[in-house]
């Protein structure tokens, strides 16, 4: 009887929190305008966020690239065509792999940070103390944070795409001696805008959905270290699962 | 119980005014019925045991929470019916001094302090520099400008706190828990600033506190509160000498008497036989 009710009360609970994120994004985004005005905040946070997953964003994207290489050739070379690695790498990363795994990193260390920090400033009364300073913590805290996230993780990708190509670069035409001239050639002409389009789209539409997940969490975390850890721990399962899910729904629309 | 209205003269104009306050959280009645004056110009000590609703009271005075039946006026207007511009327009007129300090942890001292000035107002840097160095000289730490909050001491933080609290140039002073965890010292040094801001800025200061002796140096009004009522009110002179008994276990600080050592609990014989009877 009890795990029945537990069967029901998990899918209304899962709704609520999904209503509750909709809400707060809609409060963060009608205090955008006011964020705008102080730019300076919002950089700060591009730079926290994006030198925070920097250096692990650039060296997944070159093992990603090198087992690309691999993989591609492997595949490629039992139909004759090894050629088309160049497009087979890009593609596969401008489409796919960029935006996923550099959102997924992203989450697991930018996001993490920006949960735990601002659940931290609950913790300790900071948010509070804003709200009596008559200073909106959602303007001064979350907005800056929520817009840097969402710029930096396109720009992320961009990186994580560029290292990439050239890992994938490094292993099929340096290792595995795929013609220079045909895999950059090939690359050129077969990859489309559409196809950069698609990838920036979802980087874009990964970084916010990243972002407001992480801010969410932290605003909304029990005021104590286990309420913190745990919200923590929620960004990246939360997050993880969403991004996939959005990669399903956003590849199948662009098909 | 309460101090008779007298009829109000400017100099004791009430600045809060907290009346029939009932307030219940996760099903738990922390206020029934309370009433309470803050007066212009005054220290109001609101003292208590831990647990009754002190830091609550504040919650519901500065608008963070709503009592569910009751009015509170500050300046004469009612908390509950404000809109949230004039809910903010308010809280600019009041500085807060958390019992943690809530400095925010990654500016350092100086940038802590400008921090109302930076969000409020487009005064020019050097004003603003200027501003921040007299009220840190005000609370002894101009010399802390550079320091983070995690590396100042817990009276330092709470000085930090009472300068930020005080840029801005509020009317009303509210403390939460001032002394708590501080050193002889460092206690001193915060009973001595609350009282020089009261007078020197001619402020209106609220003071929560369970350290009974120290307020009652600095305060002109107390009230006690326990079980969601005002239980004793007046001069802290007054509550020293007032012979009630639930006034005496608070002052004397006696382990068992009206407010019970043991929380509610089924009788111990009886729990201990069948506890072992399982
Ligand atoms: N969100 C909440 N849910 C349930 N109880 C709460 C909540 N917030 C505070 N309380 C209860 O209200 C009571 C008063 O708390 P508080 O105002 O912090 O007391 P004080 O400051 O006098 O020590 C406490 O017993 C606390 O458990
Ligand atoms: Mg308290």
């Amino acid at each position: 009887m009890n795990g029945l009710l537990g069967l029901i009360d998990r899918p209304v609970h899962a709704v609520r929190r999904i209503g509750a994120t909709v809400l707060f994004l809609f409060k963060i985004v009608a205090q955008v305008p006011a964020a705008l005005r102080k730019p300076g905040y919002i950089v700060e946070q591009i730079y926290n966020a994006g030198g925070r997953s920097l250096i692990i964003i650039m060296l997944s994207g070159l093992f990603v690239g090198m087992v690309l290489g691999l993989q591609g050739f492997d595949l490629l070379q039992r139909f004759g065509s090894e050629d088309a690695l160049g497009v087979a790498a890009a593609l596969g990363l401008l489409k796919e792999l960029g935006p996923v795994v550099t959102a997924l990193l992203f989450a697991g260390r930018a996001g993490t940070a920006l949960t735990s920090e601002i659940g931290l400033m609950r913790a300790t009364d900071q948010l509070t103390a804003m709200q009596m300073m008559a200073v909106d913590p959602v303007r001064r805290v979350v907005a800056p944070r929520f817009l840097g996230g969402l710029i930096a993780v396109p720009l992320l990708t961009a990186i994580f795409n560029v290292v990439g190509v050239f890992g994938a670069q490094l292993i099929g035409v340096s290792v595995m001696g795929v013609d220079s001239g045909s895999f950059w050639s090939q690359m050129q002409s077969a990859v489309q805008t559409d196809d950069v389009m698609e990838g920036i789209i979802k980087s874009i539409v990964f970084g916010a959905a990243c972002s407001l997940v992480a801010v969410y969490e932290g605003y909304h975390a029990a005021p104590t270290a286990a309420g913190v850890g745990l919200a923590t721990t929620s960004t990246v399962v939360t997050s993880s699962v969403l991004i996939l899910f959005l990669d399903y729904i956003l590849t199948a629309a662009f098909l | 119980m309460q101090a008779e209205e007298a009829p109000l003269s400017a100099k004791d104009e009430a600045i809060v005014e907290v009346h029939g306050v009932h307030y219940r959280i996760g099903g738990r009645a922390i206020f029934s019925g309370l009433d309470l004056t803050i007066r212009r110009g005054r220290v109001t000590a609101i003292m208590g045991p831990s647990g009754t609703g002190k830091s609550t009271l504040l919650r519901l005075i500065t608008g963070q929470s709503t009592q569910q039946q009751g009015v509170i006026k500050v300046w004469g207007e009612d908390v509950a019916a404000m809109s949230h511009a004039t809910l903010f327009a308010m809280r600019r007129r009041i500085g807060m001094l958390f019992q943690s300090g809530a400095l925010l942890t990654d500016l350092n001292v100086y940038e802590n302090v400008a921090f109302p000035l930076r969000e409020h107002t487009d005064l020019p840097e050097s004003l603003v520099r200027q501003l921040v160095l007299t009220k840190l000289q005000a609370v002894g730490l101009r010399g802390a400008i550079d320091l983070m909050p995690a590396e100042l001491s817990g009276g330092m933080t709470r000085r930090v706190a009472l300068a930020r609290a005080i840029v801005m140039d509020p009317e009303l002073l509210i403390y939460d828990e001032p002394f708590a965890a501080l050193d002889p010292i460092s206690m001193g040094v915060i009973l001595r600033l609350i009282q020089e801001m009261n007078d020197a800025l001619g402020l209106t200061s609220i003071v929560v506190s369970h350290d009974v002796r120290e307020l009652a140096t600095i305060a002109h009004d107390s009230y006690l509160l326990s079980e969601g009522k005002v239980v004793a009110a007046g001069t802290p002179l007054e509550l020293e000498q007032s012979q009630d008994q639930m006034v005496r276990q608070f002052m004397d600080g006696l382990a068992d008497g009206p407010v019970p050592f043991h929380y509610p609990a089924p009788d111990y014989v009886t729990q201990l036989l069948a506890d072992s009877g399982q």
